[in-house]
């Protein structure tokens, strides 16, 4: 903290009878905590639940530590397939929305075209309708063209409302992007495509790779979407929605704590490339 | 305002006397922007020739036009009319990546995922030449910026002065036809741009290669350029060698934009032998070399350093001029006085320190200004 002490205030500061450091609270950094604090005790707890010694499938009371629900991490076959069918959905979503989202930023950020506010809003709205909405009306145009919900469709779902996502990431990277760079690059001999290629691209890279992991952590994520344009198909979170009438086993809190621990690495790594990038 | 380029009595020969294609030519070259319902006109017709090995700068305030005409040579806007030609090769319409000029950035442009090395070399890598031979080239290029031992660093990790070495590097290395500076020292703090300034003229001595250089700052065009083309309002006010552009504005604008001149309104009476006499209203008269008839309105320009100051009558034969000190202002190695006439009109003189001067004139001293005719000019009002 810096303060501008006064002649008074340093003749006070060296008289030992009043030099008691007064303690001071640093709201800032308590709020920064308590934030922390609000957002990692559900984490916090799923994690420590994942340890929790139980007999059978109730796992709210704290029995004990045990690691033997990692051991048998997979002991439900329809929960393995739920999760395959999450991280295949998760993956297929990020490469697609990824690639379009980067390219829409692009475009976005760079190039002025008719329909541009049209696409500006058309995202936003995207963004901003509830997600019940979005499940219904996907589900009634898949009902009405005939499509047969499950596996294809979850995708497509996804794909949709991640991409605008992945295209803010990267049209905000963009627009910071010095225009002269591809200017320089172009006025050094490289044709349109490989000023992409070997300037552009790697600078808009971290937004990309940010913009990609987003897609990927929100499908993953998702439950109302899915659970209207899933038809038979199962989702990691679909799974769990089921068996709570039943009970939810702790090997969920097992692949939720593994899910979390990809989640956290694929941040570092983006953060330490970021770093090396600039 | 005057659309044609004023070339005067130049020491230079004129470009078809030179053998070969000038290195860049423009020919009417118009550049139009469309503001809302409006047209703008960045540059309005521009007719010039670089020659070949030349250091030629485009000098004019920010607005004239003179980045826009940089950007139509490198190929970055194409002209709204006219051909560019470099080499003797019409290059209208031609991308940047086809056109053998390469740019330095205001802004250097460097590549900030890429090292130094990577960076000088990714021109040469463009135009496949050979690993060794690009490694040398490279090594050569830093070298000649005084750069080497750099290679494997990243552009943020250097400073101004570095990042400006490595942008020229990066377009030198390539050795093009020609190569374009836009303000490449206007980042740079004052000392420095002043060791680049004569950097810069070394490195173009040694390589040859005919440099355009846009700049606002008249100081730097005059230490460099072997010739300058005064820009205002998207046409070139005048085209000369610096000193010719110095001691012969050619316009009432150039010589107000270059350097300090001293602009007197008169009218031109009659004609002594190749000179006219300038009336001026209640203060006297002078010669002056002019081309102007009789009747017309003039502005009678003289450079400060020109002007003599003294309590003494002058010599016959020098323009004279009688006045009241008003400011005197001592800078180390010269004085400035401003001295105001008769009808209200201020003269700056500036005045050289010398050992053996004592002080010419104090504040309210009523003074003689003379000057040798040949020094003034009238121009156009």
């Amino acid at each position: 903290m810096t303060t501008t002490r006064t002649p008074a205030a340093e003749a006070r500061a060296g008289d030992p009878a009043r030099r008691r450091p007064r303690r001071r609270i640093d709201w800032g950094r308590l709020f920064t905590w308590a934030v922390l604090a609000w957002l990692f005790t559900p984490v916090a707890g799923m994690i420590v639940f994942s340890f929790n010694d139980i007999a059978g499938r109730q796992n709210v009371t704290w029995q004990g530590f045990t690691l033997k629900w990692y051991g048998q991490a997979f002991a439900y076959p329809d929960l393995n397939a739920a999760l395959l069918t999450t991280v295949a959905v998760g993956v297929l979503t990020m490469l697609i929305a990824g690639v379009t989202g980067s390219l829409l930023g692009l475009a976005l950020g760079r190039h002025r075209f008719h329909g541009r506010g049209a696409t500006n809003l058309v995202m936003f709205a995207a963004i901003c309708a509830p997600e019940v909405v979005l499940g219904a009306a996907l589900l009634s145009l898949f009902l009405t063209t005939d499509v047969t919900t499950g596996f294809v469709t979850i995708v497509i779902a996804h794909v949709m409302f991640t991409i605008s996502f992945v295209a803010i990431t990267v049209r905000a990277r963009v627009m910071t992007l010095d225009p002269r760079l591809e200017e320089a690059a172009r006025d050094l001999g490289a044709g349109p495509w490989t000023t992409f290629r070997l300037v552009t691209l790697p600078m808009l890279f971290p937004a990309v790779m940010a913009g990609g992991l987003l897609a990927l952590a929100l499908s993953v994520d998702d439950f109302i979407i899915t659970s209207f344009v899933g038809g038979e198909t199962t989702t990691f979170p679909l799974w769990i929605w089921g068996s709570t009438r039943v009970g939810i086993p702790p090997q969920v809190n097992v692949m939720g704590t593994l899910i979390f621990a990809v989640g956290v690495l694929l941040a570092i790594v983006n953060i330490v490339l970021a770093r090396r990038r600039s | 305002m005057a659309t044609s380029t004023h070339e005067g009595p130049a020491p230079h020969p004129p470009t078809t006397a030179r053998e070969g294609p000038a290195a860049i030519g423009l020919e009417g070259v118009v550049k139009t922007y469309r503001s809302g319902q409006e047209t703008v006109a960045a540059v309005r017709g521009i007719d010039l020739a670089v020659h070949q090995g030349e250091f030629f700068s485009l000098l004019g305030p920010s607005g004239c036009g003179k980045t826009t005409t940089m950007r139509m040579i490198a190929g970055f806007e194409e002209p709204t009319s006219g051909t560019v030609r470099l080499a003797g090769r019409d290059v209208t319409g031609v991308p940047p990546d086809r056109r053998d000029v390469n740019m330095v950035f205001q802004s250097y442009a460097l590549f900030p995922h890429m090292s130094v090395a990577d960076n000088v070399a990714f021109g040469l890598r463009r135009k496949n030449v050979p690993k060794d031979e690009v490694r040398r080239r490279v090594g050569e290029a830093l070298d000649l910026v005084e750069l080497s031992g750099l290679h494997r660093r990243r552009p943020g990790r250097l400073s101004g002065g570095q990042q400006q070495r490595v942008a020229l590097a990066r377009a030198l290395v390539n050795r093009p036809g020609a190569l374009l500076l836009d303000e490449p020292l206007g980042a740079l703090d004052l000392k420095l741009r002043q060791a680049m300034q004569i950097e810069l003229k070394r490195i173009q001595r040694e390589v040859g290669i005919t440099f355009v250089y846009v700049t606002h700052d008249q100081s730097e065009a005059l230490t460099m350029s072997d010739r300058i083309a005064v820009m205002n309002e998207g046409v070139v006010e005048q085209l000369g060698p610096p000193a010719q552009i110095y001691e012969r504005p050619a316009s009432r604008f150039v010589a107000g934009f270059i350097g300090t001149s001293n602009l007197l309104s008169g009218t031109v009476t009659t004609g002594v032998g190749e000179y006219a006499r300038v009336e001026f209203d209640g203060i006297g008269h002078v010669l002056v070399r002019t081309d102007q008839t009789s009747g017309s309105a003039v502005d009678v320009t003289v450079r400060p350093e020109k002007v003599h100051i003294g309590a003494d009558e002058p010599a016959p034969g020098m323009s004279r001029l009688r006045g009241t000190v008003g400011e005197v202002v001592y800078l180390g190695a010269s004085t400035h006085y401003t001295v105001v006439l008769a009808n209200g009109a201020e003269v700056v003189v500036f005045r050289q320190n010398s050992s053996d001067a004592s002080n010419a004139a104090e504040r309210g001293d009523q003074v003689w200004l003379s000057w040798r005719p040949d020094h003034s000019y009238a121009l156009p009002r």
